[in-house]
Order: structure tokens, then sequence, then C-alpha cells
């Protein structure tokens, strides 16, 4: 009994070292800002691998979970004769919820993993080291261009996914089951509302971007410099940056959407 | 030693995870020269140098690089003295996203705002050195293992350093990369006059071009001299490591139960 307890001790003040060392690391990268010239390109550069290049797989899920919506809200609302209002379903769906979490999801999965793994592959082939003994810090160098370009690349992603997730909705709805196109625009036109619902939804993906960068780049700076060690940082990435979307997606609805 | 120090670790101790790696160790290293730091593996050779390059803190004990104390630097201040400092890794930890070229331009178009053409020449300046001019366009994945050193070291004498910190050099090399790279080592301390730290468990390659050696074992300093002195000396733990032979001060078994035990011989059976 006491043998457990004592573990349980341990592993709190792991949780709460290792959390110690998480905000340490993120005061480091915040506070070392590269110079413009030097980190501009670092910053477009990263950009690109990391926002991108995950476009593809955001423009894919966004038409196909607008497509699942429209079949399945058709589905549901013309039991009630309410089919028109099939557009300001999918529209607030995706924008207050679907868009930000699910690209968070995706996000997480492609661009958070490959962060971590080349952080991690970086330290291990002693890069990050060479980088220090050159008078070079690799916060600055390294990390903040990469946690910059998830906090940017994010809500723009997730602003993409809700535009091709309406637009695969008009297509079942609209072009296959026959929704009245009218309805469709016009119902989405006048419920979704630009700063209850386009703001809040932008304000989730801004938290979820820079969340999900900072756990990626943190693993991957933190990690134990081997091939268990990396492969272990990449998945506890991709598990923790999810648990953390999926959290603070209660949170932030609750304080938004709440109505305390 | 004739030279003044460059480096001086007094008293230094340092653990990690639980474990003593120096135990109070103590030494100077000599402006201008080529001096070998040899030990078994695990003992911690490669900690010495990230001390020297502040990278890890003692635990009590100094650590002296041109007149300053590493550990108590700050950051700015660590970086700037970096800047004097040179290191090849064991890896060569060459920059995989970047050519051969674009490696040892890093440091200058980091540290330095000199013009491309500039930047070109001593770049290229760097690989003739090395004899790696041919090869500035390759990427770190085309080439060789002792190629890849050869870049790094180009690469770590960028900037003209004052020092510059040879982290198993030999290890794992060909004779005719390892007849190379000794022989650019020798070159570049004289033609630079660089004070060259090299650790190495390549007791005939370290000896053939240091003036002064050090062997470190069970954290401390267990033999020190010009290599004739190393050769000469006493210790029975030092002639084992120089000679390599398997058995002596440092057993062949690791320490273990009574054979008997074991193999249940007194027990009457398994």
């Amino acid at each position: 009994m006491m043998d457990r307890i004592a573990a349980l001790g341990r592993t709190g003040l792991d949780v709460i070292a290792s959390l110690g060392r998480a905000c340490q690391f993120l005061a480091g990268v915040v506070g070392g800002v590269p110079k413009p010239s030097v980190g501009f390109p670092l910053l477009v550069k990263q950009l690109y691998a990391v926002g991108v290049l995950s476009l593809a797989i955001v423009v894919v899920s966004g038409l196909f979970i607008g497509m699942v919506l429209g079949l399945q809200g058709y589905t549901i609302l013309s039991d009630f004769g309410s089919e028109a209002a099939i557009g300001q379903m999918i529209a607030l769906t995706l924008v207050r919820e679907l868009a930000p979490v699910v690209a968070a999801l995706l996000f997480a999965g492609r661009a958070g993993s490959a962060l971590t793994a080349e952080i991690g592959l970086m330290k291990a082939t002693e890069q990050l080291s060479s980088m220090e003994m050159m008078g070079v810090d690799p916060l600055r160098r390294v990390i903040a261009p990469r946690l910059w370009a998830g906090f940017i690349s994010l809500p723009i992603l997730a602003m993409i996914f809700a535009v091709v997730g309406v637009w695969g909705g008009m297509l079942v709805g609209v072009e296959w089951l026959g929704v009245y196109e009218g309805s469709y625009w016009g119902n989405m036109q006048a419920s979704v509302d630009f700063v209850d619902d386009v703001l809040n939804g932008l304000i989730k993906s801004v938290v979820f971007g820079f969340v999900c960068a900072w756990i990626a780049v943190y693993q991957g700076y933190d990690c134990v410099p081997t091939s268990a060690g990396i492969s272990s940082a990449t998945t506890k990435t991709v598990v923790y940056s999810s648990l953390a979307v999926l959290g603070l997606d209660f949170v932030l609805t609750a304080v938004m959407f709440g109505n305390f | 030693m004739a030279s003044s120090a460059y480096i001086s670790l007094n008293d230094v101790v340092f653990s990690r995870s639980g474990r003593r790696i120096f135990d109070g160790v103590s030494l100077d290293i000599p402006k201008g020269r080529i001096t070998a730091i040899m030990g078994p593996s695990g003992t911690g050779k490669t900690t010495l140098l990230r001390l020297i390059g502040g990278q890890l803190r003692p635990d009590s004990g100094q650590v002296v690089v041109a007149g300053r104390e590493v550990p108590k630097l700050k950051r700015k201040e660590l970086y700037l003295l970096r800047e004097k400092m040179g290191m090849l890794f064991q890896s060569g930890a060459l920059f995989t996203d970047l050519s051969v070229y674009e490696n040892v331009a890093f440091p200058l178009r980091v540290h330095t705002r000199l013009p491309e053409d500039m930047i070109r020449d001593i770049v290229l300046m760097k690989l003739e050195a090395v004899g790696l001019r041919g090869a500035r366009k390759l990427m770190p994945s085309e080439l060789s293992g002792g190629m890849t050193r050869r870049v790094a070291l180009a690469r770590s004498i960028a900037l003209d350093p004052e020092l510059i910190m040879y982290d198993e050099p030999f290890a794992g090399q060909d004779p005719i990369a390892m007849g190379v790279l000794v022989k650019l080592i020798r070159d570049l301390n004289s033609s630079m006059g660089l004070t060259s730290v090299l650790v190495s468990h390549d007791v005939p390659e370290s000896l053939s071009i240091c003036h002064y050696a050090c062997i470190i074992a069970d954290g401390k300093v267990i033999g020190e001299g010009t290599p004739d002195e190393l050769r000469a000396h006493p210790s029975e733990r030092v002639q084992q490591f120089l000679k390599g032979q398997p058995d002596g001060p440092v057993p062949f078994h690791y320490p273990n139960n009574d054979a008997a035990s074991d193999f249940g011989i007194r027990g009457g059976g398994a």
C-alpha cells in the first residue's frame, strides 16, 4: 500500500516537474525572438512545412466531414420537414466546433508528430548541441520558428476546413438531395453571427494552434535522444495534443456558449 | 608544462543520474598545444568537453576557459565565448538539410556580416584545408563517415577559433581516413596556433600527435604528462590502458557472485 502511495507521489512530482520544464522552455522560446532579418525566412520555411503541407489532409477531411454532415443532417431534419435548415446546421457545427477541433487533431497527427520527430532527430544527431557550441541558441533558431508557424497555421487551416466543409455540405444537400439553394445559403447567412460563431471558433483554433505547437516542439526538445525515445515522444505529442484539444474545447465552449 | 594554461579545471565534481562522473578532477590544458584526454569508455571524456563548453555545469569546482569561469557566465557571455570555440562532434553533427557549402558557411552567416563573395572565399579555403573543396555541393547524406568529420572540422574552424575540441575523432574510421584526420589535426594546430583538446581512446593515434596527455578513470585523473612520460608512468592502471591489456587493475570479469554457486556445483545440481 505504502509503495503504491509512494509511486503515485513520484508520478505526481514527475508530472509537475515536466510541466515546470515545459513552461520554462516556453518562456525561453517566446522571450528569444530572433531578429526579423534572420527569423522571417526561417518562419516562412516552417509555415510551408507545417501549414502548406497540411493543406491536403485538411481540405480532404473538411470536404468529407461536410458531406457527411449534409447527409446526416438531411436525414434527421427531413423527419421534421425542416431540411431547409441544413445549411444553418452545417455552418454552425463546422464554425463553432468541428473545424477548430478536427483541424487541430489532424494538425497534431500530421504536423505535430513531424515537428517532434524532426527536433528529436536533430537532438539525437547532436545538431542542436553543435548549434549551441557554435554560439547559436537552438531555441531561437530551431524551436521559435516552428512554434510560431504552428500558432499561425492552425487558425488558417481551421478556416479553410470550415469553408470546404460548408461547400461539401452544399454538394450533398443541394446538388444531390435537392434542398433549395436559396434556403441553404439564406438560413446560413441569417443564423451565423460573426462575433458569436466565427470569431469564437477562430479564438478556439488560435488556442489549439498554440497548445499543439508547444506540445510538439517541447516533446521533441525534451525527448531521450534514441530511436525509442523519439518514437515515444512522437506518440506523446499526438496523445497529449488530442487530449488537450478536446479538454480545452469543452472549457472554451462552456465559457463562450454556456450563458452562465 | 611549458605553455600557460588556456583551460583550467580545479577540483571539479560532477554527478549525473545519481552517479558521480568526476570526483575532484583538476587539470590544466596548455595554450597552443594538442592535449589528449584518454580513458576507458564511459569515464566521462565527452562530459568533460561539455563542461568546458558550458553545456553542463559542475556540482562544484572551477572550469576556467581563457580566463573566464564558464559556469558563472551569463547566457549571452557564454554564447560569446563559444564563438572562440570549435567542436568536432563524434557524429559530425552536420545540419542534414544544408549542403556541405552551407554547413561551413553557417557560422559565418550567423556571426558575421561579411559579403557573400567573402563568405564564399572563406568557405572554399576551409574546405580546401580539409581536402573537400570539390565536395561543396554534396548533401551530408552523400558523404562517408570520414568526409563528414572533415566537413565538420572545416565548419568548426570557419570562425578561426582559439580552441578546438575533438570528440572521438578517430572512432569508426578506416586507416586512411584516420591518417587524414591525424594529419589535419596536427597541421591545423600548428598553422592556426590553436589550442586543441582531443578526447579519444585510440592510444597510438592520440599519443602520436599530442604534446600533452592525461588519462581519466573512476572520476579522477590517474596519469598525465607528455607522451613519453605517460609511457614510462609507474601506475599499473595507466600501463594496462596504454597497452590494452585485457586483465589487470581493471578486471576482465564484471563483479559477480562465486562461480561455483552460480553454476550450482555446491548445491548438487540446478
